[in-house]
């Protein structure tokens, strides 16, 4: 005989059961987003539901600047705008040395048969928000793919690089900041043409130069510019100044702690740049069998890992 | 039999509770200066949810949001998911106990839920290969957890009666 409930005591499978179902669900989810990144598309969409919540959340910064705005008095309008036109001045004679200047390179670069570099086209767009992760270090944006933003067009302030575009969405774009731990940029001394990489110091919002030979000619104060080698930032972009370099007798290698030079954790205006590189495009089963290598390289990795 | 200090509710409205969800998205989507001491406003209100509202708000609700939060933040698909269902578990598993309790001791028992949770994204972060940010990260469920009795007085506000209607 049946023992079953009547139908108002009803309340479905019970909760473990649901949590074993939903964590399981998230389970699935996180090894396949982590592992193989199979779910972009879905990830757009959910994003897109967010995205009016987003939104608004910038809305009571706004309010408050523009507040803010309007109690500034006259004098504080006076001395500010007396400072932007010398600033203006001095720019404006820059940028005439800049084009005297870039006129020549190009010449000479036509001399020497070199490549001509394409202009650098830049969108500006502002910081929506900083991602609610304390791990990473991310912002987001608020130009997407429906503004023609492309994955790992390069971010800057108009003191220098921000990062780079991790992720498109369809309104919203992620940048990866430089401070991030899985973030590199390739970096050269403007004193000397020392090349390096920059990788992300993380928490401690510094750059950091791993892995330079203890004799390696860089001192404090050194100032650091992309390189342009990679083919995504575009070269002679300043990035940061040493500030600390740390030759211990018991490391082989010098580290050289380095200060970012744009303002990462405070402006909320940035200029996405499309790169149009000249590099040739890579062959079609070249590419394929580098990242089949590289898949195998890195499980291979994982696996030595693991046995450690 | 109803807990020590109650008072008989309204039934509470849909709308209320999806404004109050609404409402947390939009605080934790406000630029934060240090994300790690800001509690996370939607784990705040969806325990207070699951604990009075057990079978209005469950585990689907909960997965839901923590998709929502995944997406919007750009952090791991899942990790707020996961970590949001166990929550909710929590949440109905203890709701029949925590509601006999004063404000004080139910904060409490928040904290230790609010504190699982964010255990469960730092175990997630871990496995994916990123550092540990420091234990600031701590701060942000005992924030929420001090915030229990006034989200409590602010959420139950919509079903609360008049004096008139109390007399009568």
């Amino acid at each position: 005989m049946d023992h079953s409930p009547p139908p108002f005591f009803k309340r479905g499978p019970a909760p473990l059961v649901r949590l074993f179902f939903f964590a399981s669900l998230s389970l699935a989810l996180l090894v396949i987003d982590a592992r193989f990144r199979y779910v972009e598309g879905l990830r757009s969409w959910i994003a897109l539901a967010a995205y009016p919540l987003q939104r608004l959340g910038t809305a009571p910064v706004d309010l408050a600047s523009r507040v803010g705005e309007y109690f500034a008095t006259q004098a504080q309008l006076v001395a500010e705008n007396e400072q932007l036109r010398a600033k203006a001045l001095a720019y404006s004679q820059d940028a005439q040395r800049f084009q005297a200047a870039q006129a020549e390179a190009e010449q000479l670069r036509r001399l020497i048969g070199a490549a001509e570099r394409l202009a650098v086209r830049a969108t500006p767009a502002e910081v929506l928000y900083v991602g609610r992760d304390p791990y990473s270090h991310k912002v987001f944006i608020d130009r997407g793919a429906a503004q023609g933003v492309r994955p790992g067009s390069p971010v800057a302030d108009e003191e220098g690089v921000v990062g780079q575009v991790t992720r498109v969405h369809p309104l919203v774009s992620e940048v990866t900041l430089l401070t991030d731990r899985d973030h590199a940029t390739p970096v050269q001394v403007v004193r000397n043409g020392l090349r390096a990489v920059a990788f992300g110091g993380g928490a401690s919002g510094m750059l950091e130069l791993r892995f330079m030979s203890p004799v390696t000619d860089i001192q404090n104060g050194d100032r650091l510019v992309t390189s342009g080698i990679d083919g995504i930032y575009p070269a002679g972009l300043p990035v940061a100044v040493v500030v600390r370099i740390e030759r211990e007798a018991e490391n082989t290698f010098a580290r050289a702690v380095c200060k970012p030079v744009a303002g990462i954790d405070r402006g909320r205006y940035v200029l996405v740049l499309v790169n149009e590189s000249a590099r040739p495009a890579l062959p079609e089963d070249a590419g394929k069998s580098r990242t089949e290598k590289t898949r195998r390289a890195r499980s291979r990795a994982k696996d030595t890992d693991a046995s450690r | 039999m109803l807990p020590a200090r109650s008072q008989i509710l309204l039934p509470v409205r849909a709308s209320t509770i999806v404004a109050s969800f609404a409402l947390a998205l939009f605080l934790n989507f406000l630029p934060w200066p240090d994300v790690r001491v800001v509690p996370d406003f939607v784990a705040l209100v969806l325990a207070f949810w699951c604990v009075r509202q057990p079978r209005l708000v469950g585990l689907g609700v909960a997965w839901t949001l923590g998709l929502l939060s995944d997406a919007g933040n750009g952090v791991l698909l899942g990790q707020h998911a996961l970590a949001y269902s166990l929550l909710a578990f929590l949440a109905i598993w203890l709701s029949r106990r925590i509601l006999w309790f004063g404000p004080g001791l139910q904060a409490l028992h928040v904290a230790l839920m609010l504190l699982v949770t964010q255990g469960v994204a730092l175990l997630v972060r871990l496995a994916a290969g990123d550092p540990f940010p420091g234990w600031a990260i701590l701060v942000g469920p005992l924030a929420g957890a001090m915030l229990w009795p006034a989200a409590t007085w602010l959420l139950l506000l919509p079903q609360r009666r008049t004096e008139r209607e109390q007399a009568i």
